[in-house]
């Protein structure tokens, strides 16, 4: 049981409290100098799949973002949580402003075979495009089951437990791993990263670059 | 109790922040907000300021609890109830529901006996009100948001209170130079809101913001917890618009950074606690809102600890250092009890909380990286943790902002604001504890370690003049023996009003009767505070 693997899936996006400015040309919204953080729903994924470690069903959690070099700052953060490795899919800025579900989802399904995880954790939407798509994207080109909108996750040998929130009301869902798994609200609250963890994750971590030439010739739709 | 419809993704994304209950209330609550209820309440002690109404536990009227006697004012009539009507058609108010919670004070230690409240919108009725009062003898207790913690801001008997909570325009702001002109009684927090929607963040920070008045903070020279970094309202605010006591309206309301002609008279209503005039517009410079707020919390294994980690953070964090509290472990645990707050670090004696704004994320943060390695490596701190985005910022400020609140939620609160050398500063603390033993519930220390401003309290079930005897003056008398402050920041208001010899020299204490004297000869603005009676 202690030989499951995670993935873990976060975005850097435009801080939650920050009011949202347009850019005159009206091509965009200002990114400049606006702060950023990880995205409130990839957190709580964070904060689950580090759970699941705690209770020792899961044996290593890799967190992976895809975007410019500073996506670097929201892989330290899921680093200080508790995640073991990180993995940065650069997107250089220019290319990164077309990257949407889909793409991320292509090259997230490419990582999950590539790392053989079981379990692939992200929020269930970003506060910044709303899109709600990565998960299940990514889960119809693995082939996957998918739990998404999970309030409650529990292990249960090779299946995991997934109770959902959908409209009219909880649902419960029981997947063969390995299966994707995306994060509500109420799902738990995420831990304050401890310092010397925070230290910790200051140190250069391993950049897998061999993915790059790949994710390029998907990125390019 | 209705819950407003609020947007359900500000919702969702508000269930995370500390005060999204009370964001939620205090929507419903702005009924309740007008009657000066504070940010802190939360729906169920909502419930209790009506219960009190109906009979809940009552405070004893201050002149039952307190040595006071009244002076000859006249009582309110008939005749000025019609008066007042005619300035002010329509806010009059005499109800007693309604004057139920402007009688009593945030900590729930006082309580006067008024007939009327009146309400103005401007600085003419203010004018008319006063002259009124002035010719027929009638005190007056200026109120603003009502969450002073020296019970200044309540009557002491039947005074007239004249509240600020109509006059809650901005009247310009000039976002070149940050300048804001506004009526006394903005809520601090609006005011935040409203700067910083231009990039601009109010000099002054408190946990009554949802509540205060700037009127109100200004009277009390409010301190804070920007203190540190943005200095007092004796340098950032610019100028005053004053009513006198018979009525004159002194409008010093200038925006002018520098104006050296004559003597500076706002100076003498800044502090002077609705004594010597009634505020009714200010005008305040804002400085400029920075671009990276970082926040971090660290756990000291001892107050030695604190200092240093203190000098460390000030030497190497300089001009971003923004705010330095400290707190000792049972704020931690009472915040955990009461509020259920998480304590985000181990457990550890004394926690810091230290806070930095500037202008570039990056800069800051490396900074601020190598002070927390720094203190982590030489084992000042034990633990801690960063936050540096809105959300986790929020949380980590609730822990030091709500100890108020954890406190007053404990039992009766004995409050004391003092200044002290900063390597004493928590020695009073531990030397009470042993002093007091089992007679106080909790001892706790906590406050603005930056400015060398402790917030002593002592909890216990139930006011007893017996631990009201072993407090006072004892703890005044340390302070005094320290060359230190009586009252840091909180002011004198009713409770401190003759304790003041303390920290002043006798010499101060006449020529301050004697500026009040000249100011309102009669006597009528917010009697019975602040001064000790002449002898």
């Amino acid at each position: 049981m202690a030989e499951l693997r995670a993935l873990v899936a976060v975005k850097r996006v435009i801080d939650f409290a920050v009011k949202i400015r347009v850019k005159p040309d009206k091509s965009g919204v200002v990114t400049d100098g606006v702060k950023h953080s990880m995205n409130p729903f990839c957190e709580i994924a964070v904060e689950e799949a580090v759970r699941l470690k705690e209770k020792k069903l899961v044996k290593e959690i890799i967190a992976v973002s895809c975007g410019p070099s500073q996506c670097q700052e929201t892989i330290r953060t899921a680093l200080a949580m508790g995640a073991d490795r990180g993995i940065h899919v650069e997107i250089p800025g220019a290319q990164a402003e077309s990257l949407g579900p889909l793409q991320v989802a292509r090259v997230l399904a490419k990582l999950a075979e590539k790392e053989k995880v079981d379990l692939l954790f992200l929020g269930k939407q970003a506060i910044d495009d709303d899109c709600n798509q990565t998960g299940q994207m990514t889960a119809g080109l693995l082939d996957w089951p998918q739990g998404t909108f999970a309030s409650q996750v529990t292990l249960e040998g090779d299946k995991v437990k997934v109770e959902r929130e959908i409209d009219g009301g909880l649902e419960t869902l029981r997947l063969k791993l390995p299966a994707v798994v995306t994060a509500d609200l109420r799902l738990n609250e995420p831990r304050y990263a401890t310092l010397p963890n925070i230290m910790e994750a200051k140190q250069p971590f391993l950049l897998d670059l061999s993915d790059l030439g790949q994710c390029k010739l998907w990125i390019s739709v | 109790m209705v819950l407003p419809l609020v947007s359900r993704w500000s919702a969702r994304v508000l269930w995370a922040s500390p005060g999204w209950r009370r964001t939620y209330t205090q929507r419903a609550c702005v009924g309740l907000k007008r009657l000066g209820c504070p940010r802190g309440v939360y729906s169920p002690l909502a419930h209790r300021a009506y219960s009190v109404v109906a009979g809940g536990p009552e405070v004893t009227l201050t002149p039952e609890r307190y040595p006071v006697q009244r002076l000859p004012f006249s009582t309110v009539s008939e005749e000025d109830l019609a008066a007042f009507e005619c300035i002010i058609p329509g806010r009059v108010i005499t109800d007693p529901e309604q004057l139920q919670t402007c009688n009593v004070d945030w900590l729930k230690t006082v309580r006067g006996c008024s007939k009327v409240l009146l309400r103005p919108q401007t600085s003419e009725e203010v004018s008319q009100i006063l002259r009124h009062c002035y010719k027929r003898n009638l005190a007056v207790n200026p109120q603003g948001g009502n969450t002073g913690m020296v019970g200044g801001s309540v009557p002491v008997f039947d005074e007239v209170i004249l509240s600020t909570a109509l006059m809650n325009q901005v009247i310009s702001f000039h976002d070149v130079s940050g300048i804001l002109v506004c009526q006394a009684g903005c809520v601090l927090e609006e005011l935040s809101r409203y700067v910083q929607e231009r990039d601009f963040i109010m000099p002054l920070d408190l946990g009554a913001k949802g509540s205060c008045h700037i009127g109100g903070n200004v009277a009390t020279n409010a301190g804070g917890l920007r203190f540190l970094r943005y200095g007092s309202l004796r340098g950032t605010v610019l100028g005053l618009e004053v009513v006198l006591a018979d009525g004159t309206i002194l409008n010093c309301l200038t925006s002018l950074r520098k104006d050296n002609t004559g003597y500076d008279l706002k100076q003498m209503f800044i502090g002077s606690e609705g004594t010597l005039g009634v505020i009714t517009a200010v005008s305040i410079v804002c400085p400029p809102r920075p671009k990276a707020v970082n926040v971090a919390f660290l756990g000291c294994p001892g107050f030695a600890e604190v200092l240093q980690t203190f000098r460390t953070c000030r030497g190497m964090l300089g001009e971003i250092l923004s705010a330095f509290e400290f707190m000792d472990t049972e704020c931690m645990q009472l915040v955990g009890q009461h509020l259920q707050l998480t304590n985000p670090v181990q457990e550890s004696p004394f926690y810091v909380l230290v806070e930095t704004s500037g202008s570039s994320a990056g800069h800051d943060a490396e900074k601020l990286t190598n002070v927390l390695e720094q203190v982590l490596n030489s084992g000042l701190v034990t633990d801690g943790t960063m936050a540096t985005d809105q959300r986790k910022v929020q949380m980590l400020w609730a822990l030091r902002e709500r100890i108020t609140e954890a406190l007053s939620r404990d039992g009766y609160v004995f409050k004391y604001d003092l200044s002290l050398p900063v390597e004493r500063l928590y020695d009073l603390v531990i030397d009470l504890r042993t002093r007091l033993g089992p007679r106080a519930k909790h001892v706790v220390g906590y406050g603005h370690l930056g400015d060398g401003n402790l917030h002593l309290n002592v909890t216990a079930e139930a006011f007893s003049r017996e631990l009201l005897g072993a407090l006072e003056p004892y703890v005044y008398a340390w302070t005094a023996e320290q060359r230190g402050s009586v009252s840091a920041e909180h002011g004198l208001g009713f409770k401190k009003k003759d304790v003041l010899g303390y920290s002043k020299p006798p010499v101060a204490v006449t020529l301050m009767q004697q500026l009040k004297a000249m100011l309102d000869p009669e006597g009528i603005l917010n009697p019975y505070k602040t001064l000790p009676a002449q002898a």
